[in-house]
């Protein structure tokens, strides 16, 4: 398999015995990223009268959540009933499922830092990428988005918004990397080589729990370096071999157990 | 009235009878249409389909009809490329209806596409490592083919034909049939593979996965081979139907026979193919990965009952039925066969579009079971009707069936 590698490689590690389910870095992302809130009318659109109204927020299926959390049961009844919560961005696999299959090269894997890009002008919105992503991280924008008046005022003003038809998902906040990097070279000091904290993007940075731990992952100097190779530390579905950039760490077995399939026993 | 525009030597219902029939197919295709404009106007959200589901009845729907106009590409090879004369008799309509399917499925993928606008940047930023991309190439390019095979027969129509250039036209496109023909295999071949090859190369979907020769997974080559599997057939239950409808022999029982002799040796090849992938990935890959076969259905929607249906009753039976000479000549039972492999492929090209994005490849995931609403109902409505507009008039207008007059008017 043919792996691309870079110097640098933007990484998370999430913490799931920290993180309460509170959704916090979902409100930050959707915030952050300009997504619009769900709306069933759509005012601008006199022939909507004429089919179906837009979907609001209750149709989880179409809702766009780049950050979503999942609730982990580990299947037991009370007493012994225990849950946990996954909190899952874009995994920005070392070999994405979804770049190869983009027949307009929409998105791609091949900035230094390691983040799967999607590159909204250019996509067709064939779905092909969400077909072939199994951690379910990329969605598509059923409607035009629509902000209620004056919460337009709000917007992230250096992230574009989609327009509908296309698809989009996590990018690590890239637009807060691109600043971080100015702002190195504004300070004098190299962009290649960025401190703990500079770049942070939203969800890591509002968790209350500090769950979310973001860095470089080959730098030793970030936090996520040593992290990643804890015994509790786990990817999604590393069996499928997409080699995530984001990992996850727990001292619960079940936990960690949920993390892939093993019902074929284990002979990995 | 237009009785001067019939082809030579041939009786076609009155005109009326043609208009009044030519309105009830309009209807359908008018409530498709209206689905379609509803679809471009305010965006897929109108169908049934969801995040979970990108992929739906629309596709599935389009690789049916692209597998099972299949019988196109594969007659004309065998006809103009292996000189088999027989198939002549059969060969126009094969082309009319794989003109059908292919360009009813271009038109239903402008509609499954988010930004129908761009569907040209398949061309302008291709990523040749896409197996969509080379079904985008080779499927545009075969419509063309088919465009340029059909246009011969359209220009053979009697009226036109009386204009010396046009004559002269029809005839020189026929000589170089033969090019267009070998064009065309090469075409779709490739990408009934790379459909095929579009679900088996997604690494994520365990469902779909599999290894392969090359580039190519194994779902390449399997799909080829349904495809041909099953396309010739299809055409044989179109000429069929149409018998059925007019009440007149089109083409004889031989060629039709020779067609399900054909198919059928195909399909043969592929179930035993079939069968063999099928064991290797439950037995190989998918505990290297964790599961087990048993993972790989749920409910009624994707029951194992469906898999069973698809290669046993859909696939051996017809199979057998198609290959023994004494079962292939009776017409009841070569129909049956006929039917039951169309009703294979399409089971085929469903599950590997719906129950692969089904299955929650994350163990904490759910499953979720899909249904397709009226919008995605209608427009691929619109597309069949489309069909019957097509086949009507040109049964109507054209020389489709060499053997018509002398079946029916000795
Ligand atoms: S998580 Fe999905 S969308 Fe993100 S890089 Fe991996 S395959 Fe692509
Ligand atoms: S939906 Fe967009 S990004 Fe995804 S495969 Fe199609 S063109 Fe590429």
């Amino acid at each position: 398999m043919h792996m691309k590698e870079f110097k640098i490689k933007w990484g998370m590690v999430i913490d799931i015995d920290k993180c309460t389910g509170c959704g916090a870095c979902m409100v930050a992302c959707q915030v952050e990223n300009n997504i619009a809130p769900m709306t069933k009318k759509d005012p601008y659109n006199y022939v909507q009268a004429l089919t179906k109204d837009r979907d609001d927020a209750d149709n989880k299926l179409r809702t766009l959540t780049w950050m979503n959390v999942y609730e982990l049961s580990n299947g037991k009844s009370f007493p012994e009933h225990e849950v946990a919560y996954l909190p899952r961005p874009c995994m920005q696999c070392g070999n994405p499922a979804c770049v190869p299959v983009c027949p307009v090269v929409a998105t791609d894997k091949n900035e230094e830092g390691g983040i799967v890009s999607q590159i909204y002008p250019r996509c067709i919105g064939c779905r092909y990428c969400m077909a072939a992503c199994p951690y379910h991280a990329r969605y598509f924008n059923w409607w035009d988005p629509l902000w209620p008046e004056g919460m337009d005022k709000q917007l992230s003003p250096a992230v574009s918004p989609r327009p509908r038809g296309v698809v989009e998902k996590c990018n690590f906040c890239h637009t807060r990397y691109a600043k971080a990097k100015d702002q190195a070279r504004e300070n004098g000091e190299d962009p290649m080589n960025l401190a703990e904290g500079a770049y942070v993007p939203a969800c890591a940075e509002i968790c209350p729990s500090g769950a979310i731990t973001f860095g470089d992952l080959n730098n030793p100097e970030h936090k996520v370096h040593e992290l990643a190779k804890s015994p509790h530390a786990f990817r999604l579905l590393e069996k499928l071999g997409l080699h995530p950039q984001v990992y996850y760490m727990s001292k619960r077995e079940w936990v960690r157990k949920q993390g892939d399939n093993y019902n074929a026993g284990d002979k990995h | 009235m237009d009785s001067k525009l019939f082809p030579e030597g041939v009786q076609r219902c009155s005109f009326g009878k043609f208009l009044i029939w030519s309105c009830f197919i309009l209807a359908f295709f008018l409530w498709g249409l209206y689905a379609a404009v509803l679809v471009l106007y305010n965006g897929i959200g109108t169908t049934g389909l969801d995040n979970y589901f990108g992929f739906g009845l629309w596709i599935t729907f389009d690789l049916a009809v692209i597998a099972l106009g299949a019988g196109a590409f594969f007659t004309g090879f065998l006809k103009y490329i292996l000189k088999i004369k027989q198939l002549e008799k059969i060969i126009n309509l094969t082309v009319i209806v794989g003109f059908i399917c292919y360009s009813g499925a271009m038109l239903v993928l402008t509609l499954d596409i988010g930004q129908p606008g761009r569907a040209w940047f398949g061309y302008w930023h291709p990523n040749v490592h896409s197996m969509l991309t080379e079904v985008i190439f080779c499927i545009t390019c075969y419509c063309t083919v088919l465009i340029i095979e059909y246009v011969p027969l359209i220009l053979e129509q009697k009226q036109l034909n009386k204009v010396p250039f046009i004559h002269a036209l029809a005839h020189n496109m026929h000589v170089n049939m033969a090019l267009f023909a070998g064009l065309g295999t090469f075409l779709s071949t490739f990408h009934q593979g790379s459909l095929g090859g579009m679900y088996g190369v997604l690494i994520g979907r365990p469902y779909a996965f599999r290894e392969g020769f090359f580039i190519w997974p194994w779902t390449f080559f399997l799909f080829v081979i349904s495809a041909v599997g099953s396309g010739p057939v299809f055409t044989v239950l179109v000429c069929t139907f149409m018998e059925k409808l007019t009440g007149k022999k089109l083409v004889e029982y031989k060629v039709k026979a020779l067609m399900g002799k054909i198919a059928g040796t195909m399909l043969t090849v592929y179930v035993f193919l079939k069968i063999l992938d099928t064991w290797a990935w439950a037995t190989g890959y998918l505990p290297s990965v964790g599961l087990t076969f048993d993972d790989m259905f749920y409910g009624v929607a994707y029951g194992k009952w469906m898999m069973f249906t698809e290669i046993v009753l859909c696939g051996v039976l017809p199979a057998i039925m198609l290959i023994v000479p004494s079962i292939r000549n009776k017409p009841a039972l070569l129909y049956t066969a006929a039917l039951l492999d169309c009703i294979g492929v399409t089971i085929n090209r469903y599950v590997f579009t719906v129950q692969t994005i089904a299955f929650p490849a994350m163990p904490f995931d759910k499953w979720y079971v899909y249904y397709p609403n009226w919008v995605e109902w209608a427009s691929s409505v619109m597309i069949v009707a489309y069909g019957f507009l097509v086949l009507s008039l040109s049964y109507r207008y054209l020389p489709v069936f060499p053997q018509e007059r002398h079946l029916n008017y000795k």
